[in-house]
Parts: structure tokens; C-alpha cells; sequence
């Protein structure tokens, strides 16, 4: 006699034991021994979530309703199984190679990493899959329930819809327990699936049992069987029997599409595979499998309509039927098989989901809410995914509970099923053409899946929730306003389809045309051509997805590596060290997942995180390099490269720099060159009348000439000499003054003949003494100056004495004229001599370029050089005029008022 | 026998202190003041000792000595030279072409007189 405790004590064991599984082996594929794990055996059995309890119950009660049609719900994953090498291969290779996470990752990846897409599948993954948990929960309760009335003698369940919250607080605990104790970057939960692999095997040996038990226990073998089916088909209503060529179809179609966009199917399918290798094994084993568990569908179907009495639940058959013959350890074994179906569904679907909801949801309004924090702060982003996960799981198995309640258990198992199957094909078209097709883009994803999950919902999932829910009869009956051709399930029009294939028509196809016309006509990102390249010809360029089988990586391949990033030496001594503190001799560690971690930790110093996880990622052989690995790596390179630039601009600098010190000090050495031949010069200049003066005075002292005459010639010499020396002494620092800008002008207002006149009457000695004609035009000369006047009368001195002394015509004539042009005025010197010879013309403005034949006139060469500083200082010039009939010199000023007077004058470093 | 000296010096008052010293110490003076014609001018003298001053006008005093040091003629004249630019240089430069003597201006008389003497060997 099963009683209530018994019951919950043998699903508490049941679960218990699930547990140990699900902990020995996560403890064996942490200890690397993962070989079992990786079996294809297991992989085949985990890939049975796809058997739910709505496929352990709801098979049998459909196929009591519409016959055979139930087989079309295996059908479509035996049509998917058979074509892997099509499908399936390509699938799973780019979730490995490029380590997706869930299905919304991997659409949301292949379209340029977009986080839109990756929200949208998320949301339609959740709302696809709330009704299938609700039908868990449903089914759950259901047969608790089927105790409770069977045996109300002994005990009743007080509430049904309290043990719906016992049964989802336990999912969600184990799920968590299992799902969530440690995040893996590859989402693979080894203990879970295994814990769900041994649920397969309890599934499939319940069904058989209850199977063998109906046909040879009850039923009387294959013949009665067949006899009791003639008597259901003849009992069933009108065509519910019959074979409806486009429901069988359209459901055979669905059933495939859902097998591969299910979360939970995607996960057990793509995630958690291990090896693409069991991909081979699992496409006739699971085909087997499910052969096997609709093998006793059909006679456990029509022996419990024969038998069972009239409004018994058919989905409920393959417990029912075992309790009313009495045998109490069948239907525990059922009720386990139910359970487990249930369970498995749950928490692989809570897992999947939460893994999108996580990564695509609460983590990004996580991340922009820590925008700009920096880098230690990310490390609790590893306890903030747990928590989101484990918040995600609760959250689902919520909503999945709160759907039981308000859809109110009523519909039939497989009804829900399909609605949900229906929803989660939306994703189909931007998965498939995201494999196959290169031009499949982002803005068609989104586009399609918006068209074709508003359908669904239109279609399909509102009206689900019956006449009284979200939708009106009217609405239904009629359309919204009264527009026929909207009828939710009828659209435009399309009368008497079933409104599963109905929805589901309108809905992928929809889809679909949105998708690729919104492709057609969208540009992809660089990043998205990119993503498709990788995944189009994710065959061609990557080998099959092994396991990361840490064994089979060789301690001495990581070895070279690492050598060749950190040096000879150091990789040595380090691998040593890390050889050593596993207590094993010589170079070469085990490659543990912990000595693996900490090699990439090391290399990531040296070369960045991304390079040397896809480095050790390349010789693990394991997850080929993602496209996120490469742009990551090309970020890297991008900086170094950045670095180098910088530094070839910094050397580029340098070189720029030492050109010019080395310019500066061929300058310098240049200038200290001109200042020793200036030094020389002077120092010429100066002992040549010293000479001259000690000569004389030595021949006065030793007692002089004796001719009166000769001494005071001498004496006079003496004098002459100290007169030049002086005037050498005054030029020079008449020159360092004006050269050095220190010069103090005072401007004034003067005609201009007044200042030629003050000049002449300074020189009449000399010109006297030459007998030179001075000819001027008065006329010309009345023009008024601001200037400082002093200053060029000393330069109009220097010209006219120079005149007066190198002339060297017969009749010394000296012309000045006087012309205003362009604003300047022009003061000609023209002398009737031969002028200065042209080779010294441009020379003659220099210091000490004295035209050395004319020594005799007593000059230091000095006079022009002071002439052009003055010129300089006073905004005016003076040149040597070529071309005339003689020595020529124009001197220019400015005209007007503007005078630069006052200003300081830059030193110039050139004149000394 | 009057010793004949030749000044090659364009200052005309320190070629007329020279000449004077030396004309009042007995010697046959001679003097040119041209750098370029400097050299055919010693031919001409064929002075007993030339007095040569570095800068003169055309040809500097050390292509002068230069050119008597090469041609055999003048090969052995001794020469006494000066110079107002009185660096160190200057004097091994002078060496170096083959001068006898070198003083700076502004110079002693006496020293001169003594330089002369030693050079003709008297």
C-alpha cells in the first residue's frame, strides 16, 4: 500500500540519489577524469530532455485522441538525428568554436555580437518556454493527484496547488545546487548531465515496463492489442483517427524545429557536447530511444480506453493503468519515469534560460551600471553572475508556476507543448540562415523574429490562454474591430487550417520573408561579415570540436610555447617550479586545469589576456580560437603596435633633436670660429698703431733723430697712432653697442638739409684737405624726419669722409640726392671715383673689410659695419649702389611718423 | 760692408720706424709695401736679411715665405718676421715654413736690432 509519505520518501531518495550522481561525476570532471563523461552514450541519453513528462503522459493521451498523429513529435528530432552531417555538425562545431554559451548567444554572436538579438531571444525563449515548465509542474501535480484520489482512504493531498510550490521550490533548489556551483566558461555541467542521463535510463525502463505490462500483462498479447485498436478507432469520433496530411507536416516540421531551439535542447545538444564525435553515435541512438519510448504508446493508449472507465485522462493513462490492476511498484516506477521527465525538463530548460537571462539581461544593466569602474571591481562580476543565475532560476520556475495557476491546468499536455514548440521555431530561420547563409543579417534577425513571434503570440499563444483570458470570444470569432482578415486564427483569410499549422505558417513564414528581405536590403557591420564568415565556413577552416581533454595537450607542446613568450630560462625554471609544487621531478607538470590556469595568468603578462588564452586555447586543441579571441588579439597587437608607433615617433623626435644640437653646435663652432678671427682682428688692429707708437717713443727715448725735423715728425706719428687707436676703441664700442641692441635712441623732429649740413661742416676738414666738391640740390633737402637725427648725421660723416678719402679721381666730386619714393626717402652718395671694385661689394658693410690697398686712410674698417647697425636701428637700410659712375652708398628712411623708436633690440648672438 | 735689409710691411709708419732704427744701426734699408709683388721685390733687393710682416695687402707674409723657401735663390735668405696677430699658432705656422725669426708686434727696437745681427751673422 503506497502511502503519501512513502511516496514523497521514495522522490526524496530518487532525488537524493540524483544528487550523488550529479556530484561524482561533477568531482570527476573536475579531477580531469572526464573520459566516462565524454561517452557518447551519456550524451545520447541527455539529449532524452527532450522526452518530458508531456512525451511520458501526454503521448499516450494524445494518441488516445488523434492516433498515430504523436509519432510526428518524434519524428522531426529522428528527421534531425539522421541529417546531422547536414545540421547538426555544422551547429555544433560554431557553438564550439566559438564557446556559446545558450541559443541567444549564438544568434546574438553570429549577428555581430548583438545584445538586442540576444535580449529577443532570450525573451522568446522565456515566454516559449513558460508554458512547457507549467506543463511540468502540471504533470507533477497531476499524478500526485492520481495518488490522492486513488487512495483517499488512506491519505489525500491537501492542496494541489501547494505541492505545484513544493515541487517547483525542489526543481529550483537542485538546479542551483547543480546548475550554479561553479561557473564554467564553457556553461558545461557535467554533473547534470549525467544525473539526467541516469533519468533517461529510469524514463525509458518505466515506459517499457508500463508497456510490457499493458501488452502481454493486460492486454493479451499483439493480437488483442489489435483488436482493442479497431475497437478505439471505431469508438473515437469522427476523423480523430484519420491522418491529416498538412497537421502531420506541420508538426513533423515543428518537432524539428523545436528540437533545435528549445533552450534545454540547444544546451544538452550544443553546450554540453563534449565531442562532435557524439554527434555520430547519438544519430542513431537517439532515434532508438525514441523509437523505444513510443514503442507502447499506442496499446497503452487504446488498452486504457478499453479498459479504464469512461472520462479517465488519458494523459494519465500510463499511471492510471498500473494503480487500477493494483500494482503499486509499477506505478511507482511510472511515477519516478514521470517525474523524471519532468524534472530532467525543468532543469536543464531553467538552466539554459537562466544562462541567456543572465548573460544577456542582468549582466549588461549590471555592467552600464558599473560603467567606468575599474578593474577590481570586476571581480565580483563572477559572484554577481552566480547570483543572477540563481535569481534567474528561481524567476523562471516562478513564472513556469504562475502560468500553471492561471492558465488552471485545464489543457491537455500536448496542446501546451505544441504552443511552446511553436514559439522557440521563431528562432529557426535566423539560426539556420545565420549558418548557411553569409548575407543573413542583423537587422533581418531582429525584423524576423519580431514579425514572427508577434504572430505567434497573436495566433497562437494569446488565444491559448481560452475564450475568457486575454483575447475576446468577439476577437476570435470575428477579428479585432470587426476585420475578419485579422481573426487570430484565421488570418487573411485562411480558413479550416488547424490553428497550431495555422500559427505556424503564418508565423516562420512570415519570418522568414522579413528576414531575408530585411537582409537583402540591410548592410552588415564589419564585425557581423566577419561573424558570418566564421560561421558559414565554420567547416572549413576549423577541425571537428574535441573535448579540451587537458591530457592530451602535452606538457612539453605548452612548454615550447611558453618558451618562446618568456625566454628559454625563465619558462624552464617556471614549468620546474610549477613541476615541483605537483611534487614531480624535471620540467614537465601534469596539465591540470589549476597549473593551466595559472600558465595562461603568466602569459597574460606578457602578451594580454586574449593572446594567451587563445594561445593555450590553439595548443589544447581544444575550443578552436574564437572570432572574440582574434579581435581581442588584434586589439592587443593594435596596441602594441600603437607602442611602437609611438616610440619610432619618439625616436623620430630624437634624431630630429640631435640634428638640431648637432646644427646649434656646428652654429656654435662656426660662431666661436668667427669670434677668435674677430679677437684676431682686433688685437691686428690695435698692435698695428701700438707698433708704430712703441717704435717711435723707444728711437724718442734712446735719444730721438737728430734732425729737429725728423723727431717731431716722429712725435707726431706717435700722436697720429694714439688718435686712431682711440677712434678704433670708440668704434668698437659704438658697434658692441648698437650691435647688442643696447643702443638709447633720441628721436627728433629735423629737415633733413639741416642734418646734411651739420654732417658736411663735421667732415670739412677732410674735405678740405681733399679738395673734394660736395654737389647738392637745397630743393630736394626740405624734407621733415622724426628720426634721431645725431645718429644719421653719423652715418651721412662716415659716407662723406669715406668719399673725401677713397676717392680717387682727379677732381674729388661727391653728388647727394635726395628722392621720396614709395614712402621712403632716398639719400644718394654718389662720388666721380671708380668705386668699389665688385668682388668687395659684398663685403664692404663687414667689420674690418677696410679695402686693405687704402689702409693709408687711417680707417678700422669699422665705419660701414656701425653705418648699417644705425641704418638698422632707425627702420632704414643703406646699400651699395652698383652701376654708377662711381662709389656709391643709398641710404634709406622711413617717411612719417611710425618709428620704431624705444624699442630694445634683441641681441643678436651672431655679432659676438 | 753695409748689410742690406729689405721691409716688407704696408703700414707706412711702422715701415718708417723700422727703417729709421735700422738706418741709425748702419744697415741698408730697403722697403715695399705690396703683397703680391712682395717676392720679385726680394729678387730685385737681394737683400742680406728681409723683414716680412704677415698681413699685407694681396699676399699674406706665410705664401710669400712659401715662395722663397721653394725657389733656390731665396732658399736661404733669412727671414725675420712679424706679426700683430701674435697667437700661438701663427708662430708654428711660421716655423714650420722655415722662418729664422718671428716677433710680435708691437716689438722692442733693440730685440729687432739683435734679431738682425744674429740672422746675418754679425
Amino acid at each position: 500500500m503506497l502511502t503519501f509519505n512513502t511516496l514523497v520518501g521514495v522522490c526524496l531518495l530518487y532525488v537524493i540519489m540524483l544528487f550523488v550522481v550529479a556530484f561524482v561525476a561533477d568531482k570527476r570532471a573536475r579531477r580531469s577524469k572526464v573520459r566516462f563523461l565524454t561517452s557518447p552514450m551519456i550524451y545520447t541519453l541527455s539529449l532524452s530532455v527532450y522526452c518530458t513528462a508531456w512525451t511520458f503522459y501526454g503521448a499516450v493521451g494524445n494518441a488516445a485522441r488523434s492516433g498515430l498523429e504523436y509519432v510526428t513529435i518524434y519524428l522531426g528530432p529522428t528527421l534531425v538525428m539522421i541529417g546531422w552531417w547536414w545540421f547538426l555538425r555544422k551547429l555544433v562545431r560554431v557553438g564550439r568554436s566559438q564557446r556559446v554559451t545558450s541559443i541567444a548567444d549564438l544568434v546574438s554572436s553570429r549577428y555581430g555580437k548583438s545584445n538586442l538579438l540576444g535580449v529577443l531571444v532570450t525573451l522568446i525563449a522565456v515566454i516559449g518556454t513558460t508554458p512547457y515548465i507549467a506543463l511540468q509542474l502540471q504533470s507533477v501535480t497531476l499524478s500526485f493527484a492520481v495518488f490522492a484520489r486513488d487512495r483517499s482512504a488512506g491519505w489525500i493531498i491537501p492542496d494541489l496547488e501547494q505541492t505545484a510550490i513544493w515541487v517547483a521550490g525542489g526543481l529550483a533548489l537542485f538546479t542551483i545546487l547543480f546548475g550554479t556551483r561553479n561557473l564554467d566558461v564553457n556553461e558545461r555541467h557535467h554533473g547534470v548531465v549525467t544525473a539526467i542521463a541516469v533519468e533517461a535510463v529510469v524514463k525509458l525502463v518505466a515506459l517499457l515496463a508500463v508497456g510490457i505490462f499493458v501488452v502481454w500483462g493486460i492486454g493479451g498479447g499483439p493480437q488483442g492489442i489489435a483488436a482493442a485498436m479497431e475497437q478505439a478507432i471505431q469508438a473515437a469520433p469522427e476523423g480523430a483517427w484519420t491522418l491529416q496530411g498538412g497537421r502531420w507536416v506541420g508538426l513533423t516540421f515543428l518537432s524539428a524545429a523545436a528540437f533545435l531551439t528549445l533552450p534545454r535542447m540547444f544546451q544538452v545538444l550544443v553546450v554540453e557536447n563534449v565531442d562532435e564525435r557524439q554527434l555520430a553515435t547519438a544519430s542513431w541512438a537517439f532515434p532508438l530511444y525514441l523509437f523505444l519510448m513510443s514503442l507502447f504508446v499506442i496499446p497503452i493508449a487504446v488498452v486504457g480506453l478499453a479498459i479504464l472507465p469512461k472520462g479517465e485522462n488519458p494523459d494519465l493513462f500510463v499511471l492510471t493503468l498500473p494503480l487500477y490492476f493494483e500494482q503499486d511498484g509499477l506505478a511507482m516506477l511510472s511515477f519516478l519515469g514521470g517525474f523524471s521527465s519532468a524534472t530532467s525538463m525543468v532543469i536543464v530548460a531553467s538552466i539554459a534560460l537562466a544562462t541567456m537571462v543572465s548573460n544577456h539581461i542582468i549582466m549588461p544593466i549590471w555592467l552600464s551600471t558599473r560603467l567606468g569602474a575599474g578593474a577590481s571591481e570586476y571581480r565580483d562580476a563572477r559572484q554577481i553572475l552566480l547570483s543572477a543565475r540563481r535569481l534567474s532560476i528561481v524567476g523562471i520556475l516562478a513564472l513556469g508556476y504562475f502560468y500553471y495557476r492561471i492558465s488552471g491546468g485545464g489543457s491537455a499536455l500536448a496542446a501546451i507543448g505544441l504552443i511552446s514548440f511553436a514559439g522557440v521555431a521563431q528562432v529557426l530561420p535566423a539560426m539556420a540562415g545565420g549558418l548557411f547563409w553569409r548575407g543573413a543579417s542583423r537587422s533581418g534577425a531582429v525584423a524576423g523574429l519580431i514579425t514572427g513571434f508577434a504572430i505567434w503570440a497573436y495566433t497562437l499563444f494569446l488565444p491559448s490562454f481560452g475564450e475568457a483570458g486575454v483575447m475576446s470570444a468577439s476577437v476570435l470569432a470575428h477579428g479585432p474591430w470587426g476585420i475578419e482578415a485579422l481573426r487570430p486564427q484565421a488570418l487573411f483569410g485562411v480558413n479550416g487550417l488547424d490553428p497550431v499549422v495555422h500559427a505556424l505558417f503564418w508565423s516562420l513564414v512570415l519570418n522568414c520573408v522579413v528576414f531575408v528581405l530585411i537582409s537583402l536590403l540591410s548592410f552588415p557591420s564589419p564585425l557581423e561579415r566577419l561573424q558570418a564568415a566564421q560561421f558559414v565556413n565554420v567547416l572549413d577552416h576549423s577541425g571537428p570540436a574535441r573535448g579540451r581533454s587537458f591530457n592530451a595537450a602535452t606538457s612539453e607542446d605548452l612548454l615550447v610555447m611558453a618558451q618562446q613568450v618568456m625566454g628559454s630560462d625563465q619558462a624552464q625554471a617556471w614549468f620546474q617550479a610549477q613541476a615541483e609544487q605537483q611534487g614531480k621531478q624535471g620540467y614537465l607538470p601534469d596539465t591540470t586545469p589549476d597549473f593551466i590556469g595559472r600558465l595562461e595568468r603568466e602569459l597574460s603578462g606578457l602578451v594580454g589576456t586574449a593572446t594567451a588564452h587563445a594561445m593555450i586555447a590553439q595548443i589544447l586543441g581544444g575550443a578552436a580560437v574564437s572570432v572574440d579571441d582574434l579581435l581581442a588579439v588584434a586589439d592587443e597587437t593594435q596596441q602594441m603596435l600603437e607602442q611602437t608607433s609611438q616610440l619610432e615617433a619618439k625616436q623620430l623626435e630624437l634624431t630630429t633633436t640631435a640634428r638640431q644640437l648637432s646644427e646649434v653646435n656646428e652654429k656654435l663652432t662656426q660662431l666661436s670660429i668667427q669670434k677668435d678671427a674677430f679677437l684676431s682682428q682686433i688685437s691686428h688692429e690695435l698692435r698695428t698703431p701700438m707698433t708704430s707708437i712703441r717704435a717711435f717713443s723707444e728711437i724718442l727715448r734712446d735719444g730721438g733723430a737728430s734732425d729737429p725735423a725728423a723727431a717731431a715728425r716722429h712725435a707726431s706719428i706717435i700722436h697720429d697712432e694714439s688718435v686712431r687707436l682711440t677712434r678704433l676703441l670708440d668704434d668698437l664700442l659704438d658697434l658692441s653697442v648698437l650691435e647688442n641692441g643696447q643702443v638709447q635712441l633720441y628721436p627728433r623732429h629735423e629737415v633733413l638739409h639741416e642734418v646734411l649740413d651739420r654732417a658736411i661742416a663735421a667732415t670739412s676738414s677732410v674735405i678740405d684737405q681733399e679738395k673734394m666738391h660736395i654737389h647738392r640740390n637745397r630743393s630736394d633737402e626740405g624734407v621733415a624726419l622724426y628720426t634721431d637725427t645725431d645718429r644719421l648725421a653719423q652715418v651721412f660723416i662716415n659716407l662723406i669722409s669715406n668719399a673725401a678719402k677713397y676717392c680717387d679721381a682727379k677732381g674729388k666730386r661727391l653728388a647727394i640726392r635726395v628722392r621720396q619714393r614709395g614712402g621712403r626717402l632716398q639719400v644718394d652718395f654718389v662720388d666721380n671715383g671708380s668705386g668699389v671694385p665688385f668682388e668687395s661689394q659684398s663685403m664692404i658693410f663687414e667689420k674690418f673689410s677696410r679695402l686693405s690697398d687704402q689702409a693709408a686712410a687711417g680707417g678700422a674698417g669699422l665705419g660701414l659695419a656701425i653705418c648699417r647697425e644705425i641704418m638698422d636701428k632707425l627702420d632704414g637700410s643703406i646699400t651699395y649702389l652698383p652701376g654708377q659712375s662711381g662709389g656709391a652708398f643709398r641710404v634709406t628712411l622711413p617717411v612719417g611718423s611710425h618709428s620704431p623708436f624705444g624699442r630694445t633690440w634683441p641681441s643678436d648672438i651672431n655679432h659676438l | 760692408m753695409t748689410r742690406q735689409v729689405l721691409v716688407i710691411e704696408d703700414e707706412p709708419n711702422i715701415a718708417e720706424a723700422i727703417s729709421f732704427i735700422l738706418s741709425r744701426d748702419g744697415w741698408s734699408v730697403s722697403t715695399h709695401a705690396s703683397g703680391t709683388t712682395a717676392v720679385q721685390a726680394v729678387r730685385d733687393a737681394k737683400p742680406d736679411v728681409l723683414i716680412l710682416d704677415v698681413m699685407l695687402p694681396g699676399k699674406s707674409g706665410y705664401d710669400i715665405l712659401q715662395d722663397l723657401r721653394s725657389a733656390d735663390d731665396t732658399r736661404a735668405l733669412p727671414v725675420l718676421m712679424l706679426t700683430a696677430r701674435g697667437q700661438k699658432t701663427d708662430r708654428e705656422l711660421a716655423e714650420r715654413l722655415g722662418v729664422n725669426r718671428f716677433m710680435t708686434k708691437p716689438f722692442s727696437n733693440s730685440e729687432m736690432l739683435t734679431n738682425l745681427r744674429e740672422l746675418v751673422g754679425g
